[in-house]
This record gives structure tokens, sequence and C-alpha cells, in this order.
């Protein structure tokens, strides 16, 4: 995601001695992800919002949500998107320009977390089928740099279109129009959560932390809804998994979603 | 994935796919073990109804110069489909997509690849779907370990490639299009047999943690068939009638 100096490889050893002896380098449980600050409506001119903290890693999503003509096979459907981008100023090595395959990467997965879940009810956004739907663009920006951008950009959009409010357009004149002052919730079905496990030697653990992350062999992030399924999945890295750990890490995420879950769902009650 | 309602019939009342295929059986599959004259290594990969050609050039300069690794090489990946290989004409210029699969088949060759002996270069693997119908980065995966093997790549093992996933409520072997289209879920594996290693994995699909574990298994089973083939092929280029061909 972002260049690894030459201190990481250092690291590594101390890391990787800590683990045989069952301690993370920060101190944390092998299946304890770190604790995530969620703060939605950050940006009240966004129709949902949130800025969420894992650790020293920063991710801020709005959500925009507008009139749109819909997809020519999915007339009868309303259009979600996601997408995720490094700011220049999260990191010394993040440079301005068209995105790089790792950042390509982490939008993709993150839009396909909450869009595998059917988090949005897309059904629910047509205006006149066929003709006119709603589109909701859930934007995210990385704001600092420590690790697992995957979780952290994944926990900011959840959050922020549990936050949204809908506008109301009626067709007048086959003109999509803004009908004043009716606002509801944008029209929701689970709550995705995505859990990010680094392997590093032959230890998994959860949510890594930037020097974890600098030093892994391979990672995988799997998304749990609210009834415990599995709903997408990417493994990246230079290394494999076994079928045991795999199995392992799908446990792991279904257990430690269960509890940024319970984050993110009382975020949004105390708003 | 999962959205689009359809009047196929996923699944008959027989246990027969909308392809006349069983629940735990792959499409044809044919691979072949060389065949371009200029590349160092190449193969060539028939899976249903994918078209795919492989072409591996290396260990060789890398350019630009900045890339280089002055502990090991370096293993690039491009995978490109050509405007013809779909339904309506693809925009030849990559894809966000192509970009994020081309990384992720680099990250499941990378186990694989033993490249700390030619330092300061690159292998180059070029990956072109000339004809697309669902599961191509699985495809694409079992033919690019052959055509590194071909190209004479140290190798610890070769990655076979199937997928796995669900339609019609019931696990299935290898999705093609309409089931990846009308199905419940799709988890495209890239494994090592000899080392029993997974070294690609993604899902986009709902599963429960039950259907989740036999999908996994489902799914390995069918890489131990591809890395047969995988292995069939390359006996046939350099082993038949003893000579080298």
């Amino acid at each position: 995601m972002v260049q690894q100096s030459i201190i990481d490889d250092l690291k590594k050893s101390q890391i990787l001695d800590l683990l045989e002896q069952g301690k993370r380098i920060d101190g944390r449980a092998f299946d304890e992800p770190r604790k995530a600050t969620v703060e939605v409506n950050a940006i009240p001119k966004a129709n949902g919002s949130a800025r969420v903290r894992l650790g020293d890693t920063e991710a801020l999503c709005g959500v925009k949500i507008q009139p749109d003509r819909p997809f020519p096979d999915m007339g009868d459907k309303g259009i979600f998107i996601c997408t995720a981008e490094l700011l220049p100023l999260s990191h010394p090595s993040v440079e301005t320009g068209p995105p790089n395959p790792d950042v390509i990467e982490l939008a993709r997965v993150v839009d396909r977390g909450i869009r595998e879940s059917h988090m949005v009810d897309v059904a629910e956004l047509v205006i006149e089928k066929d003709k006119s739907v709603v589109g909701v663009f859930a934007d995210i920006v990385v704001v600092d740099y420590d690790g697992n951008l995957f979780d952290a950009c994944s926990y900011a959009a959840t959050a922020a279109l549990l936050n949204s409010k809908m506008p109301k357009w009626e067709m007048k004149d086959d003109i999509p129009t803004l009908v004043e002052g009716e606002e509801s919730d944008l029209p929701t079905t689970t709550i995705p959560v995505s859990i990010t496990m680094a392997k590093i030697g032959n230890h998994i653990v959860v949510d890594p932390n930037s020097d974890e992350w600098a030093c892994m062999d391979s990672r995988v992030t799997i998304t749990t809804d609210s009834l415990g399924n599995i709903v997408a999945m990417q493994k990246g890295g230079n290394d494999g998994f076994t079928v045991e750990e795999i199995i392992k890490c799908g446990e792991l995420s279904i257990k430690a979603g269960a509890q940024i879950r319970e984050t993110l769902k009382n975020a949004i009650k105390s708003d | 994935m999962g959205g689009r309602e359809s009047t196929l019939v996923l699944l008959d009342e027989n246990g027969i796919r909308c392809d006349g295929r069983k629940i735990d059986e792959p499409r044809r599959i044919m691979i072949k073990a060389g065949g371009l004259k200029n590349a160092d290594g190449s193969a060539y990969i028939e899976f249903g109804d994918n078209k795919i050609l492989v072409g591996v050039f290396g260990p060789r300069d890398v350019h630009p110069k900045h890339m280089s690794n002055t502990d090991t090489g370096i293993l690039r990946v491009r995978y490109h489909m050509e405007p013809f290989s779909v339904g309506e004409r693809k925009n030849p210029a990559p894809s966000r997509r192509e970009i994020e699969i081309s990384k992720v088949i680099k990250e499941a060759l990378m186990p694989a690849v033993i490249l700390d002996k030619f330092p300061r270069t690159a292998v180059d693997v070029f990956i072109e779907v000339l004809q697309a119908d669902g599961g191509t980065r699985c495809a694409a995966l079992s033919a690019a370990s052959v055509a590194l093997a071909d190209a004479g790549i140290p190798m610890r093992d070769l990655v076979a490639a199937c997928a796995a996933g669900k339609a019609a409520d019931t696990i299935i072997l290898d999705v093609n299009n309409e089931e990846d289209q009308a199905g419940q879920a799709d988890m495209p594996i890239g494994y090592m047999p000899s080392l029993e290693k997974i070294t690609l994995l993604q899902l986009d699909g709902v599963l429960s943690p039950e259907e989740f574990k036999k999908c996994v298994n489902v799914g390995v089973d069918g890489c131990k068939i591809v890395y047969d083939l995988q292995k069939k092929a390359l006996n046939e280029k350099y082993f038949q009638n003893g000579r080298d061909q």
C-alpha cells in the first residue's frame, strides 16, 4: 500500500520473536482488532459520512445521493458505487497521479464487501423503472496510515451508509425533481464487517498494524454480514494459506466482526 | 452476482446444471504447453469456452530500471482481455478489474516461483484472454503456471486453479458464466497441491460458515483435477517419445 523502508526488515525478526512467545508488537492478543473510533456525520454537507480511526489509520467516507440513469440491464435497481483513494498527506511515499494497483485493489475489495452483503437495498432506489434511479456514491479517502486500510475504509463506508439520509425525488415532466423536506434513512439490510488477517511466519494475527503489515507474508480479508454469513473474501501477499488456516480465518472473521459490528451500531445510536 | 433474475434453470431435479454438468464436474479442460516461438515459455488453455494464451519472458533485464531489485528477480503479470473476447466490445485499455486480477494472479504465483537466483532481472507473464466465459482468472492462473514451467523458471510447485461456488442453494465446482451471473457465490481458488497451500482466494456471494468450509474443500479438489492436466501438458511436451521436442 505504501512504500516500505529498511527498518521493516529489522523489525520483522523482532515481531516474529514476539509472536513465537505468543505476543504481538503492540501487546494485543492475536485475535484482537485495534480499537475502532467511529465519528458519524463528520461532513454535514454529505448525505452521510463517517470518520474512522483504527489505531492510527484514519479513513473518512462521505456519501452522496443523487438521481442517476440506471445501468442498461438493471432498470429496476438503483446504483451503489464505492471508491477509495489515498491522500498524499497520509504517508510520505504516496504520490499524486493515477491510482496504483494496490489502491485499485483496496477500492475494489471494500466495494465488493459492501456490495455482496447486499447492505444497500438497491431495489428500493428506483424513481421510475428504466428511466431514473437513485445513485449512492460512497467515496473514501485515507487520511493517515498505520496499516490495514481495507478494514478502516470498510468501516468508514459502512458507518457512513448507516448514517445516510436519502432525499426524495419524483418524476415531473420526465425529470427527477426533489421533493423538499422529505428525507428518509437509506434502505439497508445488513451490516457488513470486513476483518483482515495477516500471516506472519506460521502465525495469524487480526487487524495488522503498519509494522505487521510491512513484514507479513500474506493476508486475507473476509467480510461477514449480520447473520454471520461470509459474503466476500480476498487473499493477497506473496505467500499462501493452508485449507485449515483459511477455515480458521473464517471463524476469526465472524468472531472479531461481531465486536466491530457492535462498535458501528453504538456509533450510529449515539449520533 | 446474485441480483439478476432469469428464467434459466441452474440446477434441475436430477442435479444436472445448465450446461449439462454434474455438481462436482469441471468443464472440459485442455492445456497445451509451449506453442509460441518467441516467448521463453508459453501455454494455451481452453477451459470450457474460455480460450487463454500465456507467454513468459525472462529472466531478463528490467525496464524501467528502478523496478529492479538487487536481492531477487521480480515477477510481473499482465492480465488482458481482447476487445472481442466478451459479448459487448471491451475497451482495449486495461480496466480496474484487469489491474486487480493481474495483481492477484501475480500474488498467487509468487509463492511458487524461486527468483532469488536471478537478482536485477524480471520475469514477465503476459496473459491474453482471447475468449471469456466465466472463470478466466482461474484458467489464466493455471495456464500461467504451465508457461512459467515451460520457460524453465525454478518453481516449488505448479499453481492449479479452479472456482467453487453456490448456485440454486447447492455448492458446485467450476462456476460458469451463467452460474456466476445468476448464482449465489463464486469463490476462485488457486492451490499448490504438493505444498498444500492456497495462493489465490477470492469470494463474492453469501455463504454460511458450513457452506464456506465445503466450498473451500470442493474448490481444492477441483484444483487437483486441473493439476493433473497441467502435469500432463508438460509431460506431453517434454517427455513424449523420451525426447525434448
